[in-house]
């Protein structure tokens, strides 16, 4: 069948509007538009700031040190000389709070940063390799998942707290991190491996290796990277959990040892001197609740702006 | 359904194996530990352990042996004190733990549940933000800044509750909300936003439509379905109980199990503390299970052959 060329007719070019109506921006640059109109999430987020601050510098502005004793004034209430008061060997609360709050936010940090890599790590490959390798390392993961955290956790405390004698009051921290950095990736490399499963199903992937890229680069640089929003979220979120599990292993005594000072610590030692003086409570239980607050806070805020369709 | 039973009672008992094995491992890990011979131990007791524990034995028939002890019940003698035993001390302290639970549990459900329906229904209004308000602060206080400060408040301010021991109701009041405050803050937020869900479907028109009474919309379709969620969370919340336990009943010295495996830490009594572990990994891992069957029979959606997310 032949069609005669004049039944062709080319369309008349359209005036295409070709001006950008806004400049294009990236996925995180509207994350962060959106973190932005977040007051809350933002609030939070100078909160932990002003904390770092706290934490880092402050002790360099106070006369005291987190072990310095004053039998001549203890047990005081907030004053002049001591802004927090003193515990009932005389040291300053306002510089033992500080302490506390270096540990605590170590603690997160290290948390924070072994679920990033090795929940990241794990849960990647469980997820792209598929098959008999996911189902095996998934199961792993299932069953370590079965035990609550903390009870893993006081596990590895007692083992360490024997490995290790504490030298210097130093070791009890380094259990905390090991013992964290244990098992806080759970939750990571599950989250990781169902982002991998539905992600290296998509076009892109396939495109990637159809050109040939290597399987470590596939999902190194293509997968993970458009899996960051959920990872960023989980790993913001396991600092508040990490900053409790601290704070609860230091109050049962199995966290770091005297005299250092961590929020937990600071609390159980209020505990037994509770009725009479009260305000020893006060400090480090604001601070552990302030601090958790403005984390999960700040977690809740990154969901929605890096996830809007997770949005509720 | 049944294959999907056989499944998971065989992956509940693999990580029960699991766990028996790691405790055996750390036995044998740590250093001046129960197997290891330089530390001074009263004689009686190192004849009990080792005549328990078959030292004389290779290794791998310690191990079995070990397994078939657990299997049958038996969690060992004390490492530190003569003539207790693991068992023993549950027997004994368990059901004061049991008690304080089952009231946290209730607490948490029906005050989560309860403050969780308020403010589904009076969304964007007053008792709404009044309920957020609290599960946000709730989520984010620990069980022991709660227990401390209702200690410090209702017990020494206003001498409403006795400070601290067990034995009368009064005394299982203020320990069991420390140990609420957090699930049912978090129960609260979970039964809000799916009673949120559930209002918004066409079948809620429906009934509505159908000229249903207010309450039985509510009540029977709406709550009904709504509650789902909170049972799947049930399996978290035993194990935020159980662990919350090992730091309420110490503020409020309850003699329960929670605190005694806090008292044995400090003893560093390790065959109690592996053998409670070993107890409580499968209390939680049964209950676990336990809650996956409920949820499974309530919520016939659920299917039952995939056993993963």
């Amino acid at each position: 069948m032949q069609y005669p060329k004049e039944l062709f007719i080319p369309l008349a070019e359209k005036a295409v509007h070709t001006d950008i109506v806004r400049p294009s921006i990236t996925y995180w640059q509207d994350a962060w538009r959106r973190l932005k109109k977040n007051p809350v999430a933002m609030v939070s987020m100078v909160f932990i700031i002003l904390l770092i601050i706290f934490a880092l510098f402050g002790p360099y502005f106070s006369s005291y040190s987190y072990s310095d004793q004053d039998f001549d004034r203890r047990n005081q209430g907030p004053n002049s000389e001591h802004l927090f008061g003193t515990d009932s060997l005389g040291r300053d609360q306002l510089v033992r709070v500080m302490h506390g709050a270096r540990i605590s936010l170590a603690v997160g940090f290290v948390a924070a940063i072994t679920t990033f890599f090795f929940g990241v790590f794990y849960g990647g490959i469980s997820g792209y390799l598929g098959g008999r390798a996911d189902n095996l390392m998934m199961r792993i993961v299932d069953i370590l998942y079965s035990i609550p955290f903390l009870l893993w956790v006081i596990m590895l405390m007692v083992l360490f707290r024997e490995l290790f004698p504490a030298t210097g009051g130093g070791a009890g921290l380094y259990s905390i991190f090991l013992a964290l950095g244990l098992v806080f990736w759970l939750p990571m490399a599950r989250i990781v491996r169902g982002q991998i499963l539905t992600l290296k199903e998509q076009e892109f992937a396939l495109a990637a290796q159809t050109i040939g890229a290597p399987r470590w680069k596939i999902l190194f640089r293509h997968l993970i990277p458009n899996a960051m929003g959920p990872i960023i979220v989980t790993a913001t979120l396991s600092i508040p959990e990490a900053i409790f599990t601290e704070a609860f292993l230091s109050f049962i005594g199995l966290g770091v040892s005297a005299p250092r000072a961590s929020w937990g610590m600071l609390s159980s030692d209020a505990l037994t001197s509770l009725r009479s003086f009260p305000h020893l409570l006060l400090f480090p239980a604001l601070a552990i609740c302030l601090t958790l607050l403005a984390f999960n806070f700040l977690g809740d805020g990154l969901r929605d702006a890096l996830d809007p369709r997770m949005r509720k | 359904m049944l294959g999907y039973l056989i499944r998971r009672i065989f992956s509940a008992l693999f990580a029960i194996l699991i766990v028996i094995t790691v405790t055996f491992i750390f036995m044998h890990a740590i250093p001046g530990g129960p197997f290891q011979s330089e530390k001074a131990i009263p004689p009686a007791i190192k004849a009990n352990i080792e005549a328990r524990y078959k030292l004389d034995q290779p290794l791998h028939i310690q191990y079995v042996d070990y397994l078939s002890h657990v299997v049958r019940g038996d969690l060992g003698p004390s490492f530190k004190y003569r003539g207790q035993t693991v068992n023993g001390i549950i027997a004994e302290r368990f059901p004061v733990s049991m008690q304080l639970g089952l009231m946290t549990f209730a607490i948490a459900i029906i005050a989560g549940v309860g403050a969780g329906i308020i403010a589904a229904l009076y969304q964007g209004r007053i008792p709404d933000y009044v309920t957020m308000f609290f599960s946000t602060i709730g989520i984010s206080v620990p069980s022991f800044i709660l227990g401390t400060l209702l200690m410090y408040f209702l017990a020494f301010k206003w001498g409403l509750l006795p400070a601290a021991m067990w034995g009368t109701p009064q005394h299982v009041i203020m320990p069991a909300m420390a140990l609420a405050g957090l699930p049912t803050a978090f129960i609260a937020r979970l039964t809000r936003s799916s009673m949120l869900d559930v209002l918004n479907q066409d079948y809620m028109r429906t009934a509505l439509a159908k000229g249903l009474p207010r309450w039985r919309i509510i009540w029977v379709h709406a709550v009904k379905n709504a509650i789902i969620p909170v049972i799947t969370y049930s399996g978290p919340l035993l194990a935020a109980i159980l662990t919350g336990s090992f730091i309420v009943e110490n503020i409020f010295a309850i003699p329960g199990l929670g605190k005694h495996f806090v008292t044995s830490i400090y003893n560093r009594d390790y065959t109690v503390i592996l053998g409670l572990t070993i107890f409580y990994s499968i209390l939680l891992i049964g209950l676990n299970m336990f809650v996956d069957f409920a949820y499974t029979l309530v919520d016939p959606r659920i299917k039952l052959t995939g056993g993963k997310e």
